[in-house]
Formats: C-alpha cells, structure tokens, sequence
C-alpha cells in the first residue's frame, strides 16, 4: 500500500481539487519513517531467531577449544570435521538415524492410512456407533501427551512389546487429531463423484483407494507432514517404549550425549554436530513444504 | 432422520456399508483404545496400588492401598511431598512468564509480519517459524552452547558490562536475587515454616531460577512462531477492516494497535493463551534432555516428577499419582477452554474450527 502511494505521490500533488494533497504525502511519511522501524525490528529478531542456528553449525566445525573459547565467531580458525568423525566412530550414530527413519517411515505412513480411512468412514459412511466414535476421538483429543508416557509403558510391558520395533511403532500408527484433520477433510468435499462411482458398482474400499483417496491430496500432504515432523522428532515415547541402545532413536541417542559421559566437559561440537545432522530432514521438508505447513497451522482459522 | 427416508431409494447402494464403516475405523479405534484407553485405566490402577515395578501391576501380590500415594505427594509431610510441591512451584513460574511473554512476543511479531508493504514478508515467517519444526533436543543443545557461563549469551551481556551467570547450573530464584540485592538473604520467621505441599512462603516466593529462566527464554524462542502464524491468519481475515476503521478515525499506528487491533483479534488472543496454558504445563522434553535434577531441583515439573519417580525411583504408584493429577488439571483447563469457545461462537463450524486450531498447534 505504502509503495503505491510513494510512487503515486507527485500525481496526487499536481491534483486539481488539491485536498488529498495534504493528507496523501503525511500519511506516506509517517507509514515510511514507521515502516523503517519496523524492518529494524525485524531484522533484528530475525537474527536472534537465526543466529543461534548459524553460530551452532559453525561451531560444530570448531575444535572443542575454540568452541569454548570463542563461541560467537562464525568461522573456525582451524575448520575439522572431528566431530562428524566422532558421530560416525565413537558413537553410534548410523545406527540411531537408522531407527528413527525405519519408525518414522512406517509411523508415516501407518498415520496418513488409518487415519484416512476412518477420517473417510466417520464422514461419509451410514453405520451405526458413528457418533460414539466421532466423540470419543474429540474426547481423546485433550488427552495430554506426556501423561501417557507411564501408561504406555505398562501395557506395552503386559502385551510383551518393551523394547521392540513393534512397540515403539504401533502405538503410534494412528492419532484422534489425524482422524479429525481427515474428517474435516472429507466434510468439505462434495460426495458426488463417489456417489457415481458407486453406482457403477465399485466396492467401497475400491472407491476410497482409487476415487477418494487422490481427491485426498491436500490433506494427505498436511497429515504426511504433521506425522513425519511428529514422529523424527518423538522422544517421551521411545524413552519409555525402549531401553536397549541398538533401539535409540535419534532424540533418545542424542540426548544421552546431552547428559552421558561422552557429552561431559566441554565436547560442544560433537553434540551439536549431531543437533546440526539430526536437524537437516525436518528442515529440508520444512523448506520443500514452507507454505503448506505455515497454512497447516493457521489455515484452521480460516475455517 | 432424513437418511431413514432415504434409505429405501439407495438401499442396494448403501448395502453393506455398515460393516465397511466398521472395517474403515476399526485400526483407528483399536490402537486409540490398546495403547491409551486402556492403559490410563491401567495407570490408575497403578495408582492406587503398591506396585513395585515387579511382574505385572495385575498380578495378586499386588494390594490396593487407597488413596496412599496421592496422600504422599500432597498431605503427607516428607521429601515426596516436598518434591512435588517444588516442581508444582517451578513449573507455576514457568507458566507465569513463559504464556504472557510468547503470546505477547508472537503477536508482535504477526504484527510487523503482516504489514502490507513488507518485502520479505517470507523470509521473516520463515525465520521466526522454524524454531518450531527443529526437534526439541536440537534446541537444547544449541541453548546449552548459548548459555554456559563463557558462552555467546554472556559474551553479548558482557560487552554490556553485566557479568553474566552460569545459566543451566544456577539455582538462585528470579525474587530472591532481587532480594538479595536489598540485603534480605533470609526469610522473614513467618515466611520459614512449612506451608502448602512442604513448601515454605520464602521458597513459594524465590521465583523462576536462573536456570529455569532459560528454560523459559527457550520456550518462548521454539513456541512464539506457532503463535505468530495464528495471529497472522487472524490480521488477514480482519485485515481491510482495521485499516478502513483506523482511517476514518486518523488513528496513529499505536492506538490503532490497541483500540482496533487487539480487541478484533481477541478469540485469538484467548486461544494462543490456553493453549499457551495448557502447554506449558506439560513441559517434559526439555527437562528430560538436561537431566531434571540439576541446578538443585529448581527445573524439575510435575511431569518430569511423574517420570522420575517412576521410572528410575521405582515408586510406580506415587509417578501415576502425579500424572493423574496432571491430566486431571489439564484436562480441567482444556474443557473450561472449549466451554469458553462454545459459548463465544455458537456456529458449531466455528467450534470445528477452534478444534481443527488445537490439532494443527499440538501436534
């Protein structure tokens, strides 16, 4: 708005009725003296909100002297990748990424089918209990995560899954907000073309698989990505699902770097050479979906 | 009803359409009801029972003991009770600063987002979001490198002059130190004694630690963005609006914030504070990542409690206990929430929509 004006303003002052004059010209001054601050602020924040980051990934090509001893600098004296060494040597790192996109995967795709179907079932499907369970999953909804953490442990110790693939996995393959995103979902689309579908005679399953579910994408992409970024960056639930370290994931693994004897002293660039790596994925789906994310969270405003 | 009615013209279409229904939800429902159900049926069992971590919580030796363990953490005078009183402090503090401060820091940032002439507008929703996508113990990690004692925090501080402190290891209260520098280092008498969960007026009163304090800037630093994108799509649906009400009025650009601005975004402003609230009652990873028992117990929370007590203490009943608390507290919040909601925007897609908001920040 305050470009058009600027640019705008020798029209206006060579304006017959001379009026807008007077206002048009005081209102751009103080929009640009007021637009100055503002790009001041925010640049501003916006290092504080960067900064750490970009500090961290230099750091972690520091030795753990120079790390200490000049934490601001933003390039090494000495560049040494000692610290990714040490991730792929010392410590068990491989092996930590290897599980989490093992359990992230599957939890993935797990959440975006389950939850689909029965997003699609509780929208558009006539069967008796329909309501019951729409409210029950509202109802689960408000369950706190982290109140879960004992529960969880104890039934997975009665069903025998502690410390297995299988239990770090399944209890995750289904969440009430995924069911409800994909409801809502569903609620928004005409059935029309279903409804033909289904009078060609196409089983249920086969019109949710080949007719629905493409029309799902939008979706689905927002169910893909909440799941994906909720499950790498899960760590209650594999703290009390697991405790054999062939099973860490890279938030359990990690964090005992934090407060194991390998991140005592002052070894900053080996963990956050791991925080920089285990980073990289979240960030590069975050920067692929950027628009669809930041819309995921707001867009329900909308509504 | 109308489906009754409709019900004989497709008949033969919607044959067969319970059972698919069934079929559809059934993985849904089981893993809802196997792995959360049940299991708080479960933990509830556990806590109110004396289970040692041994066997199964079902099995005979095991006896029920009332209300036992609550009493314990609560009424009871002892190091368990005055455990949890200090994690229900600490975590009083955290909430106290960290919902006023984000929410206040998120809309700001909205604010200035959102201005129309703003090049990079993208760039700057990028940079202010992404804290929130990165995996909490990435954060603390970074954080930890921040603010050790001859980190970047106090490098910054210290050009300043001010000498800063050992951030994640100093246990001094926020009110204390204040105090300190008046000459009060102790309690006054009446403030020594014992008081609500074994906590006595003068520790109820210490205020946030310096650790916790960073806790608190970590907090507002990974949440803020959450918040800023939903007062963004709040500005943009009202957007025009408050432009042409600040025009007729002439209003500058300050009281236009707060006598058009604010007031329209107030449902936002209510739900970025109780999800904020609900929240921050939950803090657990953070906690977990650093520990939980440094800085002399002054960053310990009542889900943090709930874990250690169980989990490496081996008091399985007094750890439901907690947790039980805690769910019932938050529970309590989250249903007053959508009370408040309900009751403000009686158009039930409204009310979808402030449900549909929830999803999208909590998980």
């Amino acid at each position: 708005m305050t470009a058009i004006a600027e640019t705008s303003e020798p029209g206006i002052r060579t304006d017959p009725q001379g009026r807008p004059a007077k206002r048009r010209p005081r209102i751009g001054a103080r929009a640009r003296s007021g637009l100055i601050v503002g790009y001041l602020i925010l640049i501003g924040l916006a290092l504080i909100y960067i900064y750490p980051f970009i500090v961290s990934i230099s750091a972690s090509f520091k030795t753990d002297a120079e790390a200490t001893q000049s934490p601001l600098g933003l390039i090494p004296e000495t560049i040494t990748f000692a610290a990714y060494e040490r991730l792929f040597g010392d410590v068990p790192f491989a092996r930590w990424a290897g599980n989490t996109v093992f359990v992230t995967v599957i939890v993935t795709i797990g959440r975006v089918f389950f939850d689909s179907l029965a997003g699609y079932a509780l929208s558009r499907l006539q069967f008796r209990g329909r309501t019951v369970v729409f409210v029950a999953f509202i109802a689960v909804l408000s369950v706190p995560g982290v109140v879960l953490l004992i529960p969880r442990f104890l039934i997975l110790q009665q069903l025998g899954l502690y410390d297995s693939y299988a239990g770090m996995i399944i209890p995750l393959l289904s969440t009430a907000a995924g069911v409800f995103i994909m409801k809502q979902f569903f609620d928004s689309i005409p059935g029309s073309i279903e409804e033909a579908a289904r009078i060609d005679g196409a089983g249920t399953f086969r019109v949710f698989w080949t007719i629905v579910l493409p029309m799902a994408r939008p979706a689905l992409v927002t169910l893909f990505i909440l799941s994906f970024q909720g499950s790498w960056n899960e760590l209650g639930h594999f703290i009390v699902s697991r405790q054999s370290p062939e099973l860490n994931t890279l938030t359990t693994g990690v964090a005992s770097l934090v407060s194991g004897q390998l991140g005592s002293g002052n070894q900053f660039p080996l963990q956050l050479a791991a925080a920089v790596l285990m980073t990289i994925p979240v960030a590069v789906l975050f920067f692929i979906f950027q628009r669809r994310i930041m819309n995921t969270t707001a867009g329900a405003e909308k509504g | 009803m109308a489906l009754a009615a409709q019900r004989p013209r497709r008949g033969g279409l919607r044959r067969g359409e319970g059972r698919a229904g069934w079929l559809f939800v059934a993985p849904a429902v089981i893993i809802t009801a196997v792995f959360l159900a049940i299991p708080i049926l479960l933990a509830l069992w556990v806590s109110v029972s004396d289970w040692n971590g041994f066997q199964s919580p079902l099995n005979p030796r095991v006896n029920f003991v009332g209300l036992e363990n609550y009493a314990a953490i609560t009424t009871e005078e002892g190091l368990d009770q005055r455990n949890f009183g200090t994690a229900v402090r600490n975590n009083l503090y955290y909430v106290l600063l960290v919902v006023p401060l984000q929410t206040i820091i998120a809309l700001l940032l909205a604010v200035q987002v959102n201005r129309a002439a703003l090049r990079g507008r993208g760039f700057f929703r990028t940079a202010f979001y992404f804290p929130s996508v990165t995996s909490t113990v990435a954060i603390v990690i970074v954080f930890q490198f921040l603010f050790t004692a001859s980190g970047a925090v106090n490098a910054v501080i210290g050009a300043l002059g001010i000498d800063g402190p050992d951030w994640f290891n100093d246990s001094t209260g926020l009110i204390h130190g204040a105090l300190s520098a008046f000459g009060i280092t102790g309690p006054p008498p009446a403030l020594a004694e014992p008081g609500f969960l074994g906590i006595s007026g003068w520790e109820w009163l210490a205020g946030p630690s310096v650790a916790m304090t960073s806790l608190i800037i970590l907090a507002i630093f990974t949440t803020s963005g959450t918040f800023m994108l939903l007062f963004l799509a709040a500005l943009q649906a009202i957007g025009s609006e408050i432009d042409e009400a600040a025009l007729v009025d002439g209003a500058g650009p300050v009281r236009k914030f707060f006598s058009i601005t604010v007031p329209m975004l107030r449902p936002t402003l209510f739900t970025v504070l109780t999800l904020g609230l609900i929240g921050s009652w939950q803090v657990f990873d953070q906690i977990y990542v650093l520990g939980g028992t440094s800085a002399g117990g002054t960053i310990s929370t009542p889900a943090f409690l709930a874990y250690r007590t169980s989990f490496v203490d081996l008091q399985w009943g007094q750890g439901a206990a907690i947790a039980f608390i805690l769910f019932v507290f938050i529970i309590v919040l989250t249903l007053v929430q959508r009370w408040v909601l309900k009751e403000r925007s009686p158009k039930s897609k409204r009310r979808a929509a402030a449900t549909a908001q929830e999803v999208g920040v909590t998980r």
